[in-house]
């Protein structure tokens, strides 16, 4: 991949040695091994409750292992508290930010460690240290600029200085590109390259086997808990790690029969939107999607993908514009007559939009339908037919772990959760099935359910619009690719024969022959 | 083992060891006033439980504040906060009272009207406030509070006026007998006690209704959900604007029933206010210390009302009534910070099984 190791395999920095982690019964990290040298970028792979973040939280001292060893520089450590390792140079840069939105990066990066003179807080060192280490790595931020106003991946920068500025040798980067574009992915990675130039050591939690073979020397895999092995990555290929992480060979290409479109399913003309802000984000917006057939909606994130699938749910009003489901108007109308007539959606947000965290499993699985018959008789609910409806999707759709009805939705992993939303969603049997990011953050042996159940509505002749920042995924599924780009479609290209090169052409404004 | 373990994490454990703290803490403020705590404590109990008229008595007590639980509760679980249950307590006993005094209706009729129209007073009073944040995206703790000291004011005019007001005294005239909702006289004798009223049969069967609503009706479920998570609740095509206005409605109307039963059960007349008399807050301590339950709130309702009733007597042994304030205020405190508690404990219990 061109990428030059800064690896010194003479020293080892971080060894976690046979580390056991229990809670109560439940054995989350059993014998798990860790070697991580200076100036090495050391991925962590494994599924959606593997127990990689266990696994990490003792390392970062928010865990006690029940049994084993850590080594930081070959000494042995006990942390007590996560402060401990901070202090012995372990920084972790979570996946959900930890950032205080109105304050600026400086306030936020200096919290806790502010640099004083007399009594008050000395801002205008504070912001030259914070320069000087984002110029020293490469990572540009505007130290005066608020939280709340800048964009995620600078959020992310922020989160990084943070800890260097904290003096981390080792950084733990926890899922660190699944809510950045494409383009602040590549940045990041030229960050870790950097960091790791300068003898920082990386531990990188992820799912995306790309990135592990674009960026890392060594990976280790786990599986259900236990300590899979390490594996050096230029050995490997993504095949070979996917396999190993999930146990069995995993299809990666998605198998599709051919299909000839059907009826115009969803017609959006014209369409025009504000966003938050105020500002005009759709700009006269065209899209149609048919029967049997699944139309990706490729773009760089927010070009009014977000803004169009509100509208399309309900969420949010447009200005003008016309948009039918099988020819019936459903511009502009509520949540629950545009899902009345027809459109059903994964939404981008599962924790957001998808779930009630707190409503069991159960509860959440009826969220359209609690006012309908069996669920509900003359306003009563009834906790029995909710109850088996719930056994059965759970059961089909393998929800992990079984027999968690009546669980709240928060205690599910993500993969887990989102199994629940689409469960929910494709046994609604709609016409037309949204789908914005429905392998966000997912593994792959996730990823590869997710994408058979897509498939599967496609077959079942319903219209899917998969609306995705994942090009792979666009392009393995589609049959049709629409270019999102400033509120407006910009090209289009049939799924066979889309070319990578050109829609990024496209993604980034350039328009090719219409 | 297990159930050792159930008992380590039910709430009702901690509730009961928080009451116990807020008694030790009390202990030390008597004894700091000079005060001897066993004297005091022995003269609370004693005024609680040593003849079968003072328990009805703090059942009498405890009517109102079951209610204005319930209320507060209610809104808890739906994602509001009614700290305006004080306002709409006011506004339902001032209704129930004028309506009592005016109204000239055979006995059973008179009482419900009386209710309904102090229900119907307590949830309109708080859907004013549910409209303002609705429209007008004001928080509703802000005009809650604004508009507790708007009811004190009516509440204090209203008792002022001719035709209510008493000649030559602080309250109003007092409430017609067909409108009371005292027990039957024969009854009352039985018990030795005057103001024994139905009012803890209604808390009781408010507890069980709203208990009902909150975990077996599409109308609990559709309120939880905006309380939850209102984006995932809309999205869903639930009418979160509604749904939050129904669950402040709802609330409103157990304060303003709990007012009726107050000034038609026990008081019979109502008298123009000093300062707030603070059933709808004591409400919100009821609902604490209750979890937010329904049922939870009859026995902290009983509770608060018989430590109200007992602390009514202290006096007599030169013991402040205010004990019972402090006494309550640590209760509420410990069991806010019970959970923290709960995770010393259960970790501690699991320390000692792996030994």
């Amino acid at each position: 991949m061109g990428r030059t190791s800064h690896m010194d395999e003479s020293k080892v920095v971080i060894q976690m040695k046979d580390i056991v982690k229990k809670f109560g019964d439940f054995t989350a990290n059993d014998h798990i091994n860790l070697t991580v040298h200076k100036g090495e970028v050391h991925a962590i792979l494994g599924e959606n409750g593997a127990g990689k973040s266990t696994m990490m939280n003792v390392l970062c001292g928010l865990y006690k292992p029940t049994s084993g060893q850590i080594f930081i520089n070959e000494k042995e450590v006990h942390f007590n508290s996560p402060k401990d390792a901070i202090d012995i140079g372990i920084g972790m840069v979570h996946q959900h930010f930890m950032l205080i939105q109105p304050f600026t990066v400086t306030e936020n990066i200096i919290l806790g460690m502010e640099p004083t003179k007399g009594l008050s807080v000395d801002k205008a060192t504070a912001r030259k240290k914070v320069l000087e280490l984002s110029e020293r790595y490469g990572m540009k931020v505007d130290p005066d600029a608020k939280i709340e106003d800048i964009s995620v991946g600078m959020q992310q920068r922020v989160e990084i200085l943070k800890v260097l500025y904290r003096g981390a040798e080792t950084l733990i980067l926890d899922e660190p590109t699944a809510s950045l574009t494409p383009q602040e992915i590549e940045g990041l990675m030229e960050i870790i390259d950097n960091l790791t130039a300068d003898g920082k050591s990386i531990i990188l939690i992820t799912h995306k086997l790309k990135e592990i073979t674009a960026s890392s020397d060594n990976c280790t895999i786990i599986r259900q808990g236990k300590y899979i092995r390490t594996v050096k990555v230029s050995d490997v290929n993504e095949n070979d790690l996917a396999a190993m992480m999930v146990g069995r060979d995993v299809n990666f290409k998605v198998d599709k029969k051919d299909m000839e479109p059907g009826e115009v399913v969803l017609e959006v003309d014209d369409l025009h939107a504000k966003d938050y802000r105020g500002v005009e984000i759709l700009k006269g917006f065209h899209l149609n999607v048919r029967r049997g057939e699944i139309v990706g909606l490729a773009g760089v994130d927010g070009n009014g993908q977000t803004e169009l699938v509100e509208v399309l749910t309900g969420l949010r009003k447009a200005e003008s514009g016309k948009v039918t489901v099988l020819g019936k108007d459903v511009f502009n109308k509520s949540p629950k007559e545009t899902f009345a007539n027809g459109i059903s959606s994964i939404p981008a947000d599962r924790q957001k939009h998808g779930l009630i965290l707190e409503f069991s499993n159960e509860d959440n699985l009826i969220l359209q339908h609690f006012e309908e018959e069996p669920f509900s008789n003359h306003g009563i609910l009834n906790r029995k037919a909710i109850k088996k409806h719930a056994e059965k999707l759970i059961e089909k759709f393998d929800v992990r772990p079984r027999g968690c009805a009546e669980a709240p939705a928060g205690t599910l992993s993500g993969g887990n959760q989102q199994k629940v939303i689409i469960a929910r969603e494709v046994t609604n049997d709609k016409e037309l099935l949204i789908a914005v990011n429905p392998t966000r953050g997912l593994d792959v042996g996730a990823i590869e359910f997710v994408h058979k159940y897509l498939v599967e509505q496609r077959n079942k002749n319903r219209a899917v619009l998969l609306v995705s920042f994942e090009l792979d995924e666009i392009m393995s599924l589609s049959d049709r690719i629409e270019v999102i780009f400033d509120g407006q479609i910009t090209g289009s290209v049939p799924g066979k024969d889309a070319d990578e090169k050109e829609l990024g052409f496209m993604m980034a404004g350039g328009k090719t022959n219409e | 083992m297990n159930k050792k373990k159930s008992i380590l994490e039910s709430n009702v454990l901690y509730t009961i060891v928080a009451i116990i703290a807020g008694f030790l803490v009390g202990a030390i403020f008597l004894l700091i006033a000079g005060i001897s705590p066993a004297v005091a404590y022995g003269k609370l109990f004693d005024s609680i439980f040593s003849k079968p008229k003072y328990l009805v008595w703090t059942l009498v007590y405890a009517s109102p504040l079951i209610f204005t639980g319930l209320s507060v509760a209610f809104s808890f679980r739906t994602g509001v906060f009614n700290i305006g249950a004080e306002g709409q307590f006011v506004i339902g006993s001032l209704v129930a009272c004028v309506l009592g005094i005016v109204l000239k209706l055979p006995p059973v009729l008179h009482a419900l009207v009386c209710l309904v129209a102090a229900a119907a007073a307590g949830c309109i009073w708080s859907l004013i406030v549910g409209v303002l944040k609705v429209k007008r995206g004001i928080h509703e703790v802000l005009s809650f509070i604004m508009f507790n000291w708007i009811a004190f004011y009516l509440s204090n005019y209203v008792v002022n006026l001719p035709g209510i007001h008493r000649e030559s005294s602080e309250a109003t005239l007092d409430i017609a007998e067909n409108a009371r909702l005292l027990l039957p006289e024969g009854i009352r004798k039985a018990l030795d006690c005057n103001a024994a009223h139905w009012g803890i049969l209604f808390a009781v069967i408010a507890a069980v209704v709203i208990w009902v609503i909150i975990e077996k009706t599409t109308l609990g479920y559709k309120l939880k959900a905006v309380g939850f998570n209102r984006n995932c609740a809309q999205y869903g095509g639930i009418n979160a604007d509604g749904s939050v206005l129904t669950a402040l409605g709802i609330s409103g109307l157990l304060s303003g029933l709990g007012g009726a039963v107050q000034v038609l059960g026990m008081a019979g007349r109502l008298s123009q206010f000093a300062g707030q008399e603070g059933f709808g807050f004591e409400g919100i301590t009821v609902a604490l210390i209750g979890g937010s339950n329904p049922i939870g709130c009859i026995f902290s309702g009983i509770f608060y009302g018989a430590m109200k009733y007992g602390g009514s007597k202290l006096s007599i042994v030169k013991a402040p009534s205010e004990v019972v304030d402090i006494i309550m205020g640590c209760v509420v405190l410990l069991i806010a910070i019970s959970h923290v508690f709960k995770v010393f404990v259960l970790n501690a219990a699991k320390k000692k099984e792996a030994k």
